[in-house]
């Protein structure tokens, strides 16, 4: 434990292109391509799919599949078919991005409440002013929480980038293991951790702020206006018709 | 023939799913059993759940090859020991499978846990015989994901020599062989589809009352 905290304390260790920063940076710069790629395809799919109502099963059984996936052996297939490069690495972390980007806009698109997609049909909107005015924002903290998935998962595995010769914090761990250096071993593996659990709050945060106010306290509940006092129940409540039918009156 | 290295390899492909299966799944045990108590406990009580499932979310962010690296200096075993594999999976499915216990404990009806009192059930007995039972599926739901992802998730362990199929991963990237990695690649999805299938059974045998309540 002393020798780890050492080894981070060491100036040494905190500059340079071989430093915690510039791996720090690597690290952060392969995450967010992955996480871009991913999104590409996942939220176009996840979305039409939700919004068409049909073909969920399709989603939910390929996500799971593509969760299986060994991330390890997915990027060193990669590297050899393709040389080591950026490319095979985004890619295979990408392939990690995609299921919970995919699950979580499917099934946010998809629970949007009917009655208010079909308010906003029956106030003439058309198919992508659905999608984008109403189902999107109301599916945007399933979105968000599939994000918060997605970057962990891409953060937590791109340390085995390392493994193909590649930067990232993943540099600390690998090194360390084939130079059985395990002060600079331990402290790769907790600045790894550290930065998962960091984003994660900041993305937390994040989804706090951009969640509009009326979904937030989960669940489909829509929120209530109530102008005033509440009207008291009527103690012996009988049917009135909300509208009378026009020229009913004399 | 490049094709012949599958025949030729079989015996060592079997030992080294043997393995991945041992490395995968024992956590997944005691997982199950460390994570009911614990679950129950955080269902039980309100302030135990406010700590238990934010603390188990915590430690299902540690990434896994972080936790591999890093458990030999918590728990004293040398860096290229299996257990740290099996401890290191096992703390994840507990993460995963407390929540899931807590959730599903919590949805049980208030009226069937009175009933089952009133029948006379002590609480043992009647978590055992009533509550547990109807947290089935919610449980093999939970059970599903953590099996899925440490089958996927073992083969990291090649990075520090115990991987299961994992090594046919570093061994194919260093031979610069792309048939031993994608043979790796398979054998790890069919196993997962398997293990998946198979915990889908038993949800399935173990719960027919819900089979009932459908068709009715």
């Amino acid at each position: 434990m002393n020798a780890l905290f050492s080894w981070l304390a060491d100036p040494a260790h905190w500059s340079g292109s071989a430093g915690i920063p510039a791996r720090l940076v690597e690290h952060l710069w392969y995450s967010v391509l992955a996480l871009a790629l991913g999104a590409v395809v996942a939220l176009p799919i996840g979305a039409l799919v939700g919004h068409g109502r049909r073909g969920g099963f399709l989603i939910v059984g390929s996500a799971n599949g593509m969760r299986a996936l060994p991330e390890l052996g997915l990027l060193t297939l990669l590297v050899l078919l393709m040389g080591i490069g950026l490319l095979p690495v985004t890619l295979a972390l990408a392939v990690l991005a995609i299921p919970p980007l995919l699950a979580g806009t499917y099934s946010g698109v998809r629970n949007v409440d009917p009655g208010a997609v079909d308010a906003a049909r029956g106030m003439g909107m058309r198919e992508w002013q659905v999608l984008f005015k109403v189902e999107l924002p109301n599916a945007l903290p399933l979105i968000l929480g599939g994000l918060r998935g997605a970057a962990l998962q891409v953060i937590a595995t791109a340390a085995v980038a390392a493994y193909v010769s590649f930067g990232g914090l993943g540099r600390f761990l690998i090194d360390g293991l084939r130079t059985r250096d395990y002060p600079q071993m331990a402290a790769g593996a907790v600045l790894v951790a550290v930065l998962a659990l960091v984003v994660e709050g900041l993305l937390a945060l994040l989804q706090r702020a951009i969640v509009s106010p009326g979904l937030r306290g989960g669940g489909r509940r829509s929120p209530t206006v109530t102008v005033g006092r509440p009207a008291p129940a009527p103690a012996n409540p009988e049917p009135v018709p909300v509208r009378e039918p026009a020229g009913a009156e004399p | 023939m490049v094709w012949d290295w599958i025949p030729r390899n079989l015996g060592m492909i079997g030992g080294l799913l043997g393995e991945h299966v041992v490395l995968a799944l024992l956590p997944v045990l005691i997982g199950l059993v460390l994570a009911v108590p614990i679950g129950w406990a955080a269902a039980g009580n309100r302030a135990l759940r406010g700590v238990l499932v934010p603390a188990a979310s915590v430690l299902y962010t540690i990434p896994s090859l972080a936790l591999f690296i890093v458990l030999p200096a918590i728990i004293g075993t040398r860096i290229l020991d299996p257990l740290n594999v099996v401890v290191a999976l096992t703390i994840y499915t507990v993460a995963l499978l407390v929540r899931s216990v807590a959730d599903a404990l919590g949805a049980v009806p208030s009226m069937v846990v009175a009933a089952a009192t009133a029948m006379g059930y002590r609480p043992g007995r009647r978590f055992v015989s009533v509550e547990l039972p109807l947290a089935v599926p919610v449980l093999v739901a939970g059970l599903r994901v953590a099996a899925v992802s440490n089958i996927s998730l073992v083969s990291v362990g090649a990075l520090i020599g115990v991987g299961g199929l994992g090594q046919l991963f570093t061994d194919g990237y260093q031979r610069n062989f792309p048939l031993e990695i994608l043979t790796g690649i398979v054998m790890v999805l069919l196993l997962a589809l398997v293990v998946d299938g198979l915990l889908v059974l038993i949800g399935r045998v173990s719960t027919p009352w819900t089979r009932v309540g459908a068709n009715a």
